[in-house]
C-alpha cells in the first residue's frame, strides 16, 4: 500500500486525466479528417459512434451511484470517482462532436443542456470536495460537532444556574437566548445537520423546563443582545457579588456564542458537500431518461 | 470452637461448587465455604442476563452440577437447585481469612466471621476476582450501600456518594450524575489511578458543578434513618472537619485485593513475581502445600466447565480413585497423529524428554500446554511459516529436523534438529516473521499459540532463561553475521544483557561517547537530534532493527538521540567485542557502511523538514509507534461521507468498528477511533478462550469462540473493542435500490428478534482489517476521495515527507 494520500485529481499519476485527454484527441481528429457529404450530425457513421461512445459513458457514470454501496470487491472507489470525472468532462467534448455543434430548439437540444447540467453541477462538487474539507477542519480546531454541542449545552445550563441566582429578569434574558439558539435551522443545512442539534437542544429545553417549573419567562432579546443588556446591569451597579456573576455569565455568554457560530459553520460547510449531489444525482437520472428519449426518437422520426 | 471436615473447600465458584458437589453426591464430609451471601460470586457478578458461554465446545463437561450455555440468571438459578438437592454443607458469610497447616498434617482454616474450621484436605477455588473492598466502617453492609453498579439509568432523583478514585468509581459518578445529584469521595486529592479519559471526565464534571468532590476525605460510618425524606446518612472526615452528608444511596468502587497474597500466606509458592504467573500443581491439581489442592481460574485455567472439570477430579483423587483427566480423549486426538503413538503418558514422557524447553514444566503444565498446542507432521519441503507472515506462534521440534533460511533467496541457512525451538523472534518482537523455515525429514513439531507460551515464559524462569539465551544468539546471528558460526560469536554473545525501556526513556543521547550498540527486541525507537534548540525526529526504528553502530564504525560520538518511543527491550552489545567482529569480518563492514549510507541520506532529507517529523512525533504521541498498521485519514480530502463507516458495518454484519470523526488531528492528519493492530495487542492480554488472535497478515481478530466478558474492550487503550450482539441476514442492496427493501448501506439490519425477552450472546467485535476481503480494508477502498489510508510505522518517514 501507498504511503501517502493521493486525491481524485491525481489519483494513480492523473491516469484517467490522460485517458479522458486521449478520448478526447482522438475524437476531435476523427471529427476533423471526417469529411461526410452533409454537415457534420448525429446521423453519419461518426456521429453514430461518438453517439454510442457518449451514450455508453452516460450509463457507465450512472453506475458509479451503484459501485458506491457496493463495499466488497478489490478495486479502489478513489479510482472510480478519477475515472468518473475526467471522462465525465471528456463528455461534453464527445457530445457536441456526436451532435456537429447543431443546437436548436429541439427535445435533442435539451437533452444535450441537461447533460451539461449534470457536468456542470460535477465541476462545482469537485470544486466543494477539494475547498470545505480544509476550511471545515480549521474551523473545528479538533473538536467533533457533539462535542462542541455538548459544550453549549453545558454552557447553557451552568449560564441558567448562574442567572438563576441573580435576579429573574437576568434569568429570563438568558433563557431567551437559550431559546433562541438554533443551529442547523436553514433549508440546505436541515438536510442532514437536524438530528444531531435537535437533540442537544431538546436536552438543554428537558433540563430548561426542569428548572422553569414555577417561573415563567419573561423579556426579550436575541442572542447578539443579550450581552447589551448584561453591560447595562453592570453600569447601573448592583451588588458585588451579583457583579462578578454577571461578569462570569458574560464570559459564558460569549464563549458560547463563539462556539455556536462555529457549529453553525460546521454545518454549513458539511451542508455544502452534500447538497450539490442533490441536484447532480436528479439530474443524472433525468439525463439518462432524456437519453432513452433521444434514441427513442432518432430512429423513429428521422 | 472449631468443626472438623474432611474435606474444606473454598470458594463456591465453578470450581469450588463443583467439588463440593462431587464430594457430598460420594457422601465425603465436607463444607463449602463462600465468602457472599450467594453461590459463585463471579458469575453472579456478571451483568444481568448476561448470556454464559460453554467453551470449550469440544470438552466434555464432567461434574453433578449441570452447566450449558445461557443465560446468568438460568445458570445460577439450577446451580442453586443442584446445590439444594445433592445437599450440599455450604455456608455462606464465611470468608477464609488464614489456612494453616499443623503438625499432624491437618489444615486450620480461620473465618473472617470468627469460624474456625479443621479439615485433612484444603480445595482452594476462589478464582482471580478477589475480595470486593468494602467501605470499612460501621453500616457498609446496610442495604443502600453497594459495590456494584449494573444499570445507571435505573436511578433517578437520588443523592448518591459514590466512594473510590479508579476507573469503576469514575464511570460509575459520571454516569449517574445525569440524573441524580452525586458525590464523589477521593482518598486522595487527585484522580491519578484512573485512565486518562476518565481522569479529564471526573474533572470536568466536578469543574462544571454536576459532581462534588471531597479530597482527601473517608467515610467514617453509614447509618440508616428512619424518619426523613433521605434513607440514611453517612459521616465524612474531609481535612476541614466532620461532613454529614444526607443520602439515597452510597457505592463502594474500591476494587479488589488480588487473591495472589492470600494464596501465598497459605504457603503456597508462585514461581514469578509476574502478574500472570500462576502456582505450579501437580497432575492432581496438589500444591507445594501436600494436602492443599487448588482448581478453576486460581489454578490458570480461566474457563468455566474446565474450573467444574477439576472440582470434580480434584475430589476424586482426594479419594484416591484414579480418574482419567476429562482432557484425555482430546489429547489422545492430537497426539495420534505422532508417529509410534503408544499412549498420551508415554508421548508426553517421551515430548519432555526430548524438548529441553518443556523439560522445565510439570506434567500438569504440560498437559495444558500441548492441550493449547498443536502437533504438526509437515513433509520434507513443506513451508511451516514464510519470512514477513504475521504469525507469532512458537514451534518446538519433537522429532526430525527444520532448515531456517537465513537470507531471502534461501541459499544461506542454518538446521535445527530434535529438543531445539524456533519462532521465539516473532513471539517477542511481536512483528513479522524474520525467516523462512522449510520442514526437513521425519519432522515432528509442537505449534504453541502466543498465549500459552507467554504464560509458560511467565510461570517458568527456567524456560524464559533459556528462550532468552537462544534469542540473543539468534538475533546477532540473523542480523549481523549469518556467515559466522556460534563459536565466533561466542564473545559478543557473552558480552550481551537485555535492557527494558519505558516509553520515553532515552537509550543515548546525541554526542556522548558510544560504547555499544542495541538490537531493539520488543517495542520501537525514534530517532532524533536537537536541531535550533528543538528535538526533530529524524527516522523510527522497529524492532528487530538496531541502532548505535555509527559511533562504533567511525565517528566516536553518538550522531543522534535514541529514545523508546514505547516500552522496550534491547538486547546492549558491547562495543569492544562488536569491533572485534566486524574487523574480522570484511562482508560485515561492508554491509554495515552500506546500510549506514543509507541512513544517514534519509536523515538528511527529514532533517530538511522539520514539520515532517513534527508529525511522526504527533503520531508517536497517539500511540501509533506500538501499531503495526493505522488508519489515517487526511481531512483536507475527507469530505465527512462518512463511507467508510458505512463500508465498514456492511462488510462486518451493521456495525461499523471504526469511529471517523473521533479522535485526534494535527496539521490535517486525523487519527481516527480504529484499531492499530498493535504489536503487542493489549486486548490479547486477559481472554479467558484466547479468542484474540493474529492472522498472517497481521490484522488482529475475534474468532467465534468469543466468550463476551468484555475484558479485551476494557484492555484496549484505544477504545476500538465494542460488545455487539449477532447480527440478522440483510437482503441485497438492489432489492433496496430498487425497491426500498430493508435497510440501506451502512444501516444496522433490522432485528426480528429485538422484542423477545431471550438474552442473545452478545460478543466482542473489533476490526479485522478486512482479511476476508479480497481487495483489503473496506473503508479505504471505499473513501471516494483518497482521504482514508493505512499505513503501518515504518512508513512514517516517508508519508511525514509526502506531506508537507
Ligand atoms: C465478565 C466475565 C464474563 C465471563 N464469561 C464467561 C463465559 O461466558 N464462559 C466461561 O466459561 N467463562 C466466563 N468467564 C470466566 C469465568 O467466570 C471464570 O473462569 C470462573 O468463574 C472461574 O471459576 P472459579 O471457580 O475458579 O472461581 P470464581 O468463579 O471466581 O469463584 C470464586 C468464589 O470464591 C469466593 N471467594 C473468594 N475468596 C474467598 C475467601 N477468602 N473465602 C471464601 N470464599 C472466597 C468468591 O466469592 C467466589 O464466589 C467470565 C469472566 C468474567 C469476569
Ligand atoms: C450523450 C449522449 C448524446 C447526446 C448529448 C446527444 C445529443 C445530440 C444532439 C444535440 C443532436 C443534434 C440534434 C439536432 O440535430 O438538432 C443529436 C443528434 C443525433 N443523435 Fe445524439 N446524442 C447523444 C447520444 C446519441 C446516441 C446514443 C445515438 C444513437 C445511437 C444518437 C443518435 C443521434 C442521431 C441519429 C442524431 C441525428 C439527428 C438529426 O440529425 O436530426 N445520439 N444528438
Ligand atoms: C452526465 C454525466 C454524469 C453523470 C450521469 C453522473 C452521475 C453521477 C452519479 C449517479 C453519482 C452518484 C452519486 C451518489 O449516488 O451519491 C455521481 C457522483 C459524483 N459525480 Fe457525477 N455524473 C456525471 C458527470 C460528472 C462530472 C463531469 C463530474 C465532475 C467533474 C462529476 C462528479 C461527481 C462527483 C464528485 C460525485 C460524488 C462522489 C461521491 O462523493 O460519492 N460527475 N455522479
Ligand atoms: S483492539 Fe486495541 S489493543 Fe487490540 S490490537 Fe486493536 S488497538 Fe491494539
Ligand atoms: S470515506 Fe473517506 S471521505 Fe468519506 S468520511 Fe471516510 S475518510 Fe472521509
Amino acid at each position: 500500500m501507498n504511503a501517502r494520500h493521493e486525491s481524485i485529481l491525481n489519483h494513480a499519476g492523473s491516469r484517467w486525466l490522460w485517458i479522458a485527454l486521449a478520448l478526447s484527441l482522438v475524437s476531435l481528429l476523427a471529427y476533423a479528417l471526417h469529411s461526410p457529404a452533409v454537415p457534420p450530425n448525429g446521423g453519419t457513421w461518426l456521429g453514430y459512434t461518438l453517439g454510442t461512445i457518449a451514450g455508453l459513458l452516460i450509463l457507465w457514470l450512472m453506475f458509479f451511484g451503484i459501485r458506491k454501496r457496493s463495499y466488497s470487491g478489490t478495486s479502489n472507489l478513489r479510482g472510480w470517482l478519477s475515472a468518473h470525472v475526467y471522462l465525465g468532462t471528456a463528455l461534453i467534448l464527445i457530445a457536441l462532436l456526436h451532435a456537429g455543434f447543431q443546437v436548436g430548439w429541439n427535445l435533442h437540444t435539451f437533452f444535450l443542456v441537461l447533460m451539461l447540467l449534470v457536468i456542470v453541477s460535477g465541476f462545482f462538487g469537485v470544486y466543494c470536495y477539494l475547498r470545505y474539507p480544509t476550511l471545515m477542519t480549521r474551523n473545528r480546531e479538533s473538536a467533533t460537532r457533539s462535542a462542541m454541542l455538548e459544550e453549549i449545552g453545558e454552557l447553557d445550563q451552568n449560564a441558567l444556574a448562574l442567572a438563576d441566582g441573580i435576579d429573574p429578569k437576568v434569568h429570563g434574558i438568558v433563557l431567551r437566548s437559550i431559546q433562541n439558539t438554533r443551529l442547523g435551522g436553514g433549508v440546505l443545512a436541515q438536510l442532514r445537520a437536524r438530528d444531531d442539534s435537535d437533540a442537544a437542544l431538546a436536552g438543554i429545553r428537558a433540563a430548561l423546563e426542569a428548572r422553569e417549573k414555577s417561573q415563567a419567562a419573561a423579556g426579550g432579546a436575541k442572542s447578539g443582545q443579550t450581552i447589551f443588556a448584561m453591560v447595562d446591569f453592570l453600569a447601573s451597579g448592583t451588588n458585588d457579588r451579583q457583579a462578578e456573576a454577571l461578569r462570569k455569565l458574560i464570559d459564558l455568554l460569549s464563549r458560547k456564542k463563539v462556539l455556536a457560530s462555529r457549529v453553525a459553520r460546521d454545518i454549513q460547510y458539511q451542508a455544502l458537500m452534500e447538497v450539490w449531489l442533490y441536484i447532480h444525482v436528479p439530474l443524472s437520472f433525468a439525463t439518462v431518461a432524456a437519453l432513452f428519449a433521444h434514441v427513442v426518437s432518432v430512429f423513429f422520426y428521422w | 470452637m472449631s468443626e472438623r471436615f474432611r474435606i474444606a473447600i473454598v470458594g463456591s465458584g465453578p470450581g469450588g461448587l463443583s467439588a463440593a458437589a462431587r464430594a457430598a453426591e460420594r457422601g465425603e464430609s465436607h463444607v463449602l465455604l463462600e465468602a457472599e451471601p450467594h453461590l459463585s460470586n463471579t458469575i453472579y457478578r456478571y451483568q444481568k442476563g448476561k448470556f454464559v458461554m460453554d467453551e470449550p465446545g469440544i470438552l466434555p463437561l464432567r461434574s453433578p452440577v449441570p452447566f450449558k450455555a445461557g443465560s446468568r440468571e438460568s445458570i445460577l438459578g439450577a446451580w442453586d437447585e443442584a446445590a439444594a438437592r445433592l445437599k450440599i454443607n455450604v455456608r455462606h458469610g464465611h470468608e477464609v481469612s488464614a489456612i494453616k497447616k499443623r503438625e499432624d498434617g491437618s489444615f486450620e482454616l480461620k473465618c473472617a466471621n470468627g469460624a474456625t474450621i479443621e479439615a485433612q484436605f484444603v480445595v482452594l477455588g476462589i478464582g482471580l476476582q478477589g475480595n470486593i473492598r468494602k467501605l470499612g466502617v460501621p453500616g457498609e453492609d446496610l442495604p443502600f450501600v453497594q459495590y456494584q453498579l449494573d444499570d445507571p439509568d435505573e436511578y433517578e432523583g437520588e443523592t448518591i456518594v459514590v466512594v473510590g478514585a479508579g476507573d469503576a468509581a469514575i464511570e460509575n459518578a459520571v454516569a449517574l450524575a445525569k440524573q441524580n445529584n452525586v458525590v464523589i469521595v477521593n482518598r486522595r486529592d487527585e484522580f491519578a489511578r484512573a485512565k486518562k479519559g476518565n481522569e479529564a471526565a471526573i474533572l470536568k464534571a466536578i469543574e462544571d458543578g454536576a459532581i462534588e468532590c471531597y479530597y482527601n476525605a473517608a467515610p467514617e460510618r453509614v447509618d440508616a434513618l428512619s424518619v426523613g425524606r433521605k434513607k440514611g446518612r453517612l459521616i465524612l472526615s474531609t481535612p476541614n472537619g466532620k461532613a454529614q452528608l444526607l443520602i439515597d444511596r452510597v457505592i463502594g468502587r474500591l476494587g479488589a485485593t488480588a487473591p495472589r497474597s492470600f494464596v501465598e500466606a497459605c504457603g503456597v509458592t508462585f514461581p514469578s513475581k509476574d502478574p500472570a504467573a500462576v502456582p505450579a500443581i501437580s497432575p492432581q491439581y496438589e500444591s507445594n502445600v501436600k494436602g492443599l489442592y487448588i482448581v478453576g481460574a486460581l489454578g490458570g485455567y480461566p474457563l468455566i466447565k474446565q474450573a467444574m472439570n477439576q472440582g470434580y477430579e480434584v475430589v476424586e483423587y482426594i479419594r484416591g480413585e484414579r480418574v482419567e483427566p476429562a482432557d484425555e480423549p482430546l489429547l489422545k486426538a492430537k497426539l495420534g497423529a505422532m508417529p509410534g503413538f503408544r499412549s498420551v503418558d508415554d508421548t508426553l514422557a517421551r515430548i519432555q524428554q526430548n524438548v529441553r524447553v518443556l523439560s522445565h514444566i510439570t506434567p500438569l503444565q504440560l498437559r495444558e500446554f500441548m492441550l493449547d498446542s498443536d502437533l504438526r507432521t509437515p513433509k520434507p519441503g513443506d513451508i511451516v511459516f514464510r519470512r514477513n507472515d504475521y504469525t507469532n506462534s512458537f514451534y518446538s521440534i519433537v522429532e526430525g529436523e527444520v532448515r531456517i533460511a537465513l537470507d531471502e533467496d534461501g541459499k544461506q541457512f542454518i538446521t535445527l534438529g530434535r529438543g531445539e525451538f524456533f519462532g521465539e523472534m516473532g513471539l517477542i518482537s511481536g512483528r513479522r516473521r524474520s525467516a523462512t523455515v522449510t520442514a526437513g525429514n521425519g519432522c515432528v513439531l509442537i505449534e504453541t499459540p502466543r498465549r500459552s507460551m507467554n504464560r509458560l515464559i511467565n510461570s517458568v524462569a527456567a524456560v524464559k532463561r533459556e528462550i532468552d539465551e537462544v534469542f540473543i544468539l539468534r538475533a546477532i546471528q540473523s542480523r549481523f553475521a549469518p556467515e559466522a558460526t556460534a563459536a565466533q560469536l561466542k564473545d559478543m554473545v557473552a558480552g550481551a544483557t537485555l535492557q527494558k525501556f519505558a516509553a520515553g526513556d532515552i537509550l543515548f543521547n546525541e554526542g556522548e561517547v558510544g560504547d555499544c550498540l542495541h538490537l531493539v527486541r520488543v517495542g520501537s525507537l525514534t530517532i532524533s537530534r536537537n536541531i535550533a534548540g528543538k528535538e526533530v525526529v529524524l527516522s523510527y526504528v522497529p524492532a528487530g532493527n538496531y541502532v548505535g553502530e555509527m559511533a562504533l564504525l567511525g565517528e566516536s560520538r553518538r550522531s543522534a538521540t535514541a529514545r523508546a518511543a514505547i516500552a522496550t527491550e534491547t538486547v546492549r552489545l558491547d562495543g569492544e567485542s562488536f569491533k572485534k567482529l566486524v574487523n574480522r569480518m570484511p562482508v560485515l563492514k561492508l554491509r554495515l557502511q552500506a546500510e549506514y549510507r543509507q541512513r544517514a541520506a534519509s536523515n538528511l532529507a527529514m532533517q530538511a523538514l522539520p514539520a515532517g517529523g513534527d508529525i511522526i512525533q504527533f503520531l508517536l504521541a497517539q500511540g501509533a509507534g506500538e501499531a503495526t498498521d493505522i488508519l489515517l485519514i487526511d481531512e483536507s480530502l475527507c469530505v465527512r461521507c462518512d463511507n467508510c463507516e458505512k463500508a465498514c458495518a456492511e462488510t462486518h454484519g451493521g456495525t461499523s468498528r471504526l469511529d471517523r470523526e473521533a479522535g485526534p488531528t494535527y496539521a490535517s492528519v486525523h487519527v481516527p477511533t480504529s484499531c492499530r493492530h498493535c504489536e503487542h495487542p493489549h486486548c490479547m492480554k486477559d481472554c479467558p478462550p484466547d479468542a484474540l488472535r493474529r492472522a498472517p497478515n497481521g490484522e488482529v481478530y475475534i474468532a467465534d469462540n468469543c466468550i463476551g466478558c468484555g475484558n479485551c474492550e476494557r484492555n484496549c487503550p484505544y477504545g476500538v473493542i465494542h460488545m455487539a450482539t449477532k447480527p440478522p441476514k440483510k437482503p441485497g442492496l438492489l432489492s433496496w435500490l430498487l425497491f426500498g427493501l430493508g435497510p440501506g448501506p451502512g444501516e444496522a439490519p433490522y432485528d426480528a428478534k429485538k422484542k423477545s425477552k431471550e438474552p442473545k450472546e452478545k460478543k466482542a467485535v473489533k476490526c479485522d482489517m478486512c482479511k476476508d476481503e479480497k481487495g483489503g480494508p473496506a473503508c479505504v477502498r471505499a473513501c471516494p476521495t483518497g482521504a482514508a489510508i493505512r499505513i503501518s510505522p515504518e512508513e512514517f518517514p516517508a508519508y511525514a515527507q509526502s506531506r508537507r
